[in-house]
Parts: structure tokens; C-alpha cells; sequence
């Protein structure tokens, strides 16, 4: 069996077939890297686990899941400040809660190099929205890599890390979730582990000054924006640019995936069109647009998500009197979705459908029945929405948050109204109860959510005195991005730790009512909820119970054989297991006979209660 | 190589990562050109997981629909819907009957007979309809190795033989987890 961890470790030169997020780990072992900091979100989460399967006595880096991405990136910041090279990772949206400490990176002097591996989400495949996040880069001076596959991605980091050294400056390596997660044959380099040495390098007198307060900052942000054209100058002949020349009049700027989705709707023999494919987008290399700008005289700028080159191409071309025909967006659609294959087909029919190759459009006979995301068999989330819904009234307001228990919005449950990111439901369920007498609210919260986002939310709902139910759907783990711990866990991804218990936290920040029950007590959950609703200010509602996903591999792995339910002859078709309670492992057949599904059902017992005429029993 | 290519769809649960992985290696170990991706992330949560396989020179990762050679369904619902959107007409669909219903079956709002649909667009389209055998499993996820040694056995992948899937199952796993399954791959391969 090959191990990833040994895979990665092999001291000489070898090919693999790797995944992206795998392969950027190499890359941090053979560029010297010591400090890597995270919180878990689609796309990235697996470099976490490349990292975590490195045999622990071989393991160079330093590795931590913070507890969140603003906290993670300070970690990686204070760790390259003081001379180790350092890497945070995080998902898209996670640069909204690191960006108050990322917008002041660009204006620090950096000796140890920092790199910041973005896994963007353009199509919203696990994410809230698919934010542009190349805006950041220029927000904060900060230079971006775009890699087109793994294979470039682990050739990137490297780069990323040698003249984030170099100029003592923050580098982002922006991958996107088929970057990420796409798996190819990769060429790795050989591997050396030199020793490193433990010398405290930070020196505010020799690098900073690091106190960007009055006039300090003018100066700090002149040495940004020199550190930038710095950059940008030594990448206009950088060889991540890619040019394809056949000599056409037409031209197509593109980066990172789009590109690769481009080469494969052009038909084999593509005369038709020159290709500018940028693998740094910001600061774009100016005299290599201009050049090809010059050559051209029709240009598309096909790019995914917003106009970001197409913007600054046309100001290029403005400032150097060029007549080149730039065509950018044509339509709102241009802006929305990944651009897969079958995307760029579209956006390019617009523009100019005879380069493109055949395609055909069919009708099927028969459309295949939608299958949403739900709930594992056993999820403890399950029987708390099933039995929170007995204790509300239908025009009751509820308040989603991010989680596997997001699902609770979805039917049979239909628990969770508005989302807008991870931990607002305390700050948003506030404002909802805010000169509403008529409507109890109520907001969900997990257990990783709370201590990422969520105390401050809660600490205002105490402190200004609010009035809602926060249900915490407490399951001891991160379980949606891969299961990995929290500070309510009691381990790290080096072991054992300090569990901080979520009942005393909240009785010392105040908390006057607080509940606390295993979902699988349905009926007492129901009750609790009725009460912390009745109750006149802010309460809690603490649902918990472990991930059964979690639980279930692990006694796979064990060899342990899980027990089953079944449906006895008291069953009287009344549907609650199937249809209310909505487990996944009962199947309804036509005549209405209800069953349970081997291969699903972990005989976790749950649904039996949920059944008025008690037809539901572990199997002998 | 020529280009082959191949999508696959199931349930999350049903273990499709690790038969992707399997199925590319084996590809590799034949040594072919192969690039790949899975779908992560919360709709693996019971929702539908997909992932592309492409063999010889190729751009993408992923496949365009209505352009894959083969789709391979572990789930008789999802096998309708990779037809539908990714099989190529006179392609091969390779799929297990296992059904796991979806929501709006078992809520009462929707139901069909998916056999008949499968049957009626394989016909209309020239496709190839390989099922995979129907096999007593102790743990679900074994349906997995099924499907390799089908392939195997009818020889479904160009150039992919039984002993290029046994390496790949060899890179993945080890001791009575492999044995286990090895056991399987050669019982349904018919050695």
C-alpha cells in the first residue's frame, strides 16, 4: 500500500498521481516551509490531511487547524515575521474573516515569506457565494498565482515561496475547486530536509517598522506598492505565462482553469486564434498584454467570475492609444458559474461560435428524480429538527448558520430561513427580534461555528440584552469539511488537549438559561425548546450528539458489523419514519409498505421513538 | 492511448472517491495518460458525487456533456442521470441496480419506474447497457469492487486488464481490507 505520507517524503525525484491540494504539500516540504495554518473549508481541507499523514516523526512542519481563518492567518504572519517561512490555506469565503489582519499584510516587510493558498469556488459547488477573491489581492498589494492544474500549482507554490522570501512579501496562490481537487501524474523534484535553524529572527529595528499608525503608514504603503512593481517587473517574462501564437488576427487573454476548459472546445486544429494565458493575474505583466494587445486586432478576455482583467486590459489599452477591439463580458450570464468546458462554449458562442467545435444539444426521455444533499442516517441533527419542529409554531422565524445542520432548511424539516455566513445567526437573529412580539426566533449554531464566528454574536445577545432561543447543534467535530477537531473536541491534529465545554463557557459569559440535551431524546429536546422559547430574553438550547458519520466509520474500521433496524408487523403505513422524520434509510415502496435499507441503516435506534404505533425495532 | 472517457456518478456514502482513485490508477499502472477530479464538499452529504476520468491526451479535468465513453452509475437513479447528461450516443453504461431512494420518492411527491427509463434511452441512443452483477455484500461500499472487476471481465476500459485494477487495489489498501476485496474482484471476475 502506498502511504500519502511516505509518498510525500521520498528523498529522491518520482512521478505520482497526485491531487492538487496533495501536491502543494511537497511543495512546503522541499521549499523549507515550517509554519502551516488553516481552518477547514472546501476546497482545501485536504492539504490538512496531506499534512496530517506525514509520519509524525519525519514531519517538519508545523501544522495547526486554528480556530478560525483570521486567527490562522496571525499565526502564519507572526511565524514569518520572525524568519520561518510560513503558509496559511483557507476556502474563499474564509478571506472574509481573515481580511481585517490580511489587508495589512502587503504593508509589512516579511523576512521569513508568507504564502497564502486561496481555494476560490467560482460555481458555489460548498460555499455561500463565488466571490471574486482576486479583488483582495488588489485591495491589499498583494501579488496573486493563478495555476492552471496540480502539476503547476506545486511548480507555483514554489515560485510563491522564493520571491515571497526574496522580497519579504506576502505571495497568494489562488487555486480554484477543480485546481484543488483535480489528480494528474505530477514530476516531483528531490527532496532534502536541511536542518533549520531556531534563532528568533524577528527585528522591528532591522525589517519594520511594524506599527502602521500615522505617518508610518504612508511610508509603509509607498514600500507596498514599490514591493508590488518590483514584482510585477521581474514577472513580465515569467515562464507561467503561456503564449500560443498561430499567427491569427484574433486573440483569446485567459488564466488558470478557464484555459484549460478553452483548449478542449476549440476543435483539434485551432489556427483560428493566439492564446494569452496569464498565470499571474495581479499585478498583470503589462509590456506581455500590451505586446499582444499590439498584435491583435480583435481580443476576447475570457475570464471566470468578474470583469477583473477585462478592466484593466481596457485601461491598458486606453492609456496606450490602442485600437485593438477588446471584448470582455457580453452578459450577466458571463459573470455567473464556473467556466467548465461546457461553459466557455457558451460564453465564446456569443463572441465567435465558428471557432468552436460541434456540439449537440439533446432532450433525455426520461428526467432522473433531483437527489438534494441530506442528513447521514443517525445525524443527531436529524432528531433535533424533527423534534425542535414540534416545538414551534409554524409562523415562528428560524435562523440557519453553516454546517452540516444548514440542511435542516431543506425538506421534511424546513428549519432555517435566512443564511448569511458562518456564525451570524446570533447577530442576525437580534436584529429579527428587535420590535417583534409576535414571532419567537430562533438560531442555529454549530459547535466549530461557535468558537470560529459565533461568541461574538453571543456575547452581544448578553450584553445588549436580546431576546431569542440559540439552538447549538453541538456534534464534537467540523464534520462537513472532513471531520476535523475543534476546541470543543478535546484533541488537536498533535493529540490530546483541553476540551472547552460550551455549558460553562456560556454560564461565564452570563448566560441565564441554558439547556443541554442528547437529541436522541426527542421528547425532552422538544420540551426544552418550548421552555427556552417561553423564556422572557436570550437562551440556549444545547442539542448535541456525536457525528455519526464519524462514529460509523470508525467502527468499520474496528470490523465492527453495525445493527439494523426493521419494520415489525404492528406497522400501520402511517409514513412518520419515512416521510417526517426523514431518514434516509427508510424506502417506501408503491403500495406503501415501508422498509429499511441494509446499506444504509446503522442501527442507531434513533427513529424508533418516532413511531406512534411502535413499529420499529433493532434487528436480532 | 486514444481519448476515453469517463464519468462517474453515485451517492454520497457509497465510497465513489476511492473507486475513482482505484480505476485512475489502474489506468496509470497500464500506462496511460490520466487526468481526473471528484466532486468534495457538502453535497456529498446523501446528495449525488460525481467524478471524471479522462484517458489520453486531454485539457480538462472535466468532461463536456453528452461526450463521455463510458458512465459508470453506482446507483441505479444516478446512472439515469449520467446517462442523461454525460453518455455519448453508442456509449457503454456500466451500472449497479442498487437503489438508495431520493427524498422526493420517499416524501411522496415523485416516483418512476428508472429500469424502464434506462432501457428506453439506451435504445433510443445505441448505448451499451452492462449491469453489474448482483452480489450478497456484507458492508455496501464492497459494490465498488464489483464494478472493477466488470470492467475487467468485459473488458469495458481499453487496455485496462485484471492485473492493472489488482495493482491499483494494492497502492490503496492493505492486510484483511485488501484481501477482502481481492477476494471479491476475483470471484465476480470469474478467475
Amino acid at each position: 500500500m502506498k502511504k500519502l505520507g511516505d509518498v510525500l517524503l521520498q528523498p529522491d525525484s518520482f512521478s505520482e498521481l497526485l491531487m492538487g491540494n496533495h501536491a502543494l504539500v511537497r511543495a512546503m516540504l522541499e521549499s523549507g516551509v515550517r509554519v502551516v495554518t488553516s481552518y477547514p473549508g472546501s476546497p482545501t481541507p485536504e492539504i490538512g490531511a496531506a499534512i496530517t499523514s506525514l509520519p509524525r516523526d519525519q514531519n517538519p512542519l508545523y501544522f495547526e487547524f486554528s480556530v478560525n481563518e483570521k486567527v490562522a492567518l496571525e499565526v502564519a504572519f507572526g511565524a514569518a515575521v520572525n524568519g520561518r517561512t510560513s503558509c496559511v490555506f483557507f476556502k474563499s469565503v474564509g478571506l472574509n474573516v481573515a481580511s481585517d489582519s490580511f489587508v495589512q499584510l502587503g504593508l509589512m516587510d516579511i523576512p521569513g515569506g508568507m504564502v497564502i493558498v486561496l481555494g476560490d469556488d467560482p460555481g458555489a459547488n460548498s460555499s455561500q457565494n463565488e466571490q471574486d477573491n482576486r479583488h483582495f489581492g488588489r485591495l491589499s498589494y498583494i501579488p496573486i498565482f493563478e495555476p492552471k492544474d496540480p502539476a503547476e500549482a506545486y511548480n507555483m507554490f514554489k515560485e510563491a515561496v522564493r520571491l515571497s522570501r526574496e522580497k519579504h512579501m506576502p505571495v497568494i496562490l489562488r487555486l480554484t475547486t477543480h485546481v484543488c481537487h483535480a489528480k494528474q501524474k505530477i514530476e516531483f523534484a528531490p527532496l532534502k530536509l536541511e536542518e533549520q535553524d531556531n534563532k528568533p529572527g524577528f527585528s522591528p529595528e532591522k525589517y519594520g517598522p511594524y506599527i502602521p499608525l500615522t505617518s508610518s503608514v504612508f511610508e509603509l504603503k509607498k514600500i507596498a506598492l514599490e514591493r508590488l512593481k518590483n514584482f510585477q517587473e521581474e514577472m513580465e517574462d515569467s515562464p507561467f505565462h503561456e503564449v500560443i501564437n498561430n499567427g491569427s488576427d484574433r486573440g483569446i487573454i485567459t488564466t488558470g482553469l478557464p484555459f484549460k476548459s478553452l483548449m478542449e472546445v476549440l476543435p483539434e486544429i485551432e489556427e483560428e486564434v493566439d492564446i494569452l494565458r496569464l498565470g499571474v493575474v495581479h499585478p498583470l505583466p503589462e509590456k506581455l498584454i500590451i505586446k499582444f494587445l499590439k498584435d491583435h486586432g480583435e481580443v476576447k478576455i475570457l475570464e471566470e467570475l468578474d470583469d477583473f482583467l477585462e478592466q484593466k486590459i481596457k485601461s491598458l489599452a486606453y492609456d496606450h492609444n490602442l485600437n485593438t477591439v477588446i471584448e470582455g463580458k457580453v452578459d450577466f450570464d458571463d459573470w455567473i458559474g464556473e467556466y467548465t468546458p461546457d461553459k466557455v462554449w457558451d460564453v465564446l458562442e456569443k463572441n465567435w461560435p465558428d471557432l468552436l467545435s460541434s456540439r449537440e444539444e439533446r432532450k433525455p426521455i426520461h428526467q432522473a428524480i433531483p437527489r438534494p444533499p441530506q442528513m447521514c442516517p443517525g445525524c443527531g441533527h436529524r432528531s433535533a429538527f424533527f423534534a425542535i419542529k414540534k416545538a414551534l409554531q409554524k409562523e415562528d422565524i428560524s435562523v440557519a448558520d453553516i454546517g452540516c445542520h444548514t440542511l435542516g432548511y431543506l425538506p421534511p424539516y424546513s428549519l432555517g430561513q435566512v443564511l448569511l455566513s458562518m456564525g451570524h445567526s446570533s447577530g442576525t437573529a437580534s436584529g429579527l427580534s428587535l420590535f417583534n412580539t409576535e414571532k419567537n426566533v430562533v438560531a442555529f449554531l454549530g459547535d466549530s461555528t461557535l468558537f470560529h464566528a459565533g461568541l461574538p454574536g453571543i456575547i452581544n445577545s448578553v450584553f445588549n440584552q436580546h431576546n431569542f432561543t440559540l439552538i447549538i447543534m453541538e456534534n464534537d467535530t467540523t464534520a462537513m469539511t472532513g471531520h476535523q477537531d475543534n476546541p470543543g473536541s478535546g484533541r488537536n491534529v498533535r493529540g490530546e488537549t483541553k476540551k472547552i465545554a460550551i455549558a460553562p463557557l456560556l454560564e461565564s459569559l452570563g448566560v441565564e438559561k441554558i439547556f443541554e440535551i442528547d437529541t436522541y431524546s426527542q421528547a425532552k429536546l422538544t420540551d426544552y425548546v418550548k421552555k427556552a422559547v417561553e423564556f422572557d430574553g436570550f437562551s440556549v438550547v444545547i442539542a448535541k450528539h456525536p457525528c455519526m458519520l464519524k462514529f460509523s466509520r470508525e467502527q468499520r474500521k474496528k470490523g465492527r458489523t453495525l445493527k439494523k433496524v426493521q419494520i415489525t408487523d404492528k406497522c400501520r403505513e402511517i409514513h412518520a419514519c419515512v416521510s417526517a422524520f426523514g431518514c434516509p434509510s427508510f424506502q417506501l415502496n408503491q403500495d406503501g409498505a415501508v422498509w429499511v435499507h441494509d446499506d444504509l441503516c446503522i442501527g442507531d435506534g434513533s427513529c424508533i421513538q418516532t413511531c406512534p404505533v411502535q413499529a420499529i425495532e433493532i434487528k436480532k | 492511448m486514444e481519448k476515453f472517457d469517463i464519468y462517474l456518478i453515485g451517492v454520497g456514502g457509497q465510497g465513489i472517491g476511492l473507486l475513482s482513485e482505484t480505476i485512475a490508477r489502474a489506468i496509470d499502472h497500464a500506462g496511460f495518460e490520466v487526468q481526473g477530479v471528484d466532486t468534495h464538499g457538502l453535497a456529498q452529504r446523501g446528495g449525488v458525487v460525481e467524478s471524471y476520468i479522462r484517458i489520453g491526451p486531454s485539457h480538462s479535468p472535466l468532461i463536456q456533456k453528452g461526450k463521455a465513453d463510458l458512465v459508470i452509475g453506482l446507483e441505479i437513479n444516478e446512472a439515469l442521470r449520467g446517462l442523461n447528461n454525460y453518455l455519448r450516443d453508442e456509449g457503454t453504461l456500466l451500472y449497479s441496480q442498487t437503489e438508495w431512494q431520493p427524498l422526493a420518492v420517499r416524501i411522496k411527491e415523485d416516483r418512476q419506474d428508472v429500469s424502464a427509463a434506462i432501457a428506453a434511452e439506451c435504445n433510443e441512443r445505441n448505448i451499451k447497457k452492462v449491469i453489474a452483477d448482483k452480489i450478497k455484500l456484507e458492508d455496501a461500499r464492497m459494490e465498488n469492487v464489483v464494478i472493477l472487476a466488470v470492467l475487467a471481465r468485459e473488458k469495458i476500459i481499453p487496455g485496462v486488464k485484471k492485473g492493472h485494477y489488482s495493482l491499483a487495489l494494492q497502492d490503496l489498501m492493505a492486510g484483511p481490507v485488501l484481501d477482502k476485496n481481492l477476494e471479491i474482484f476475483l470471484d465476480v471476475f470469474g478467475d
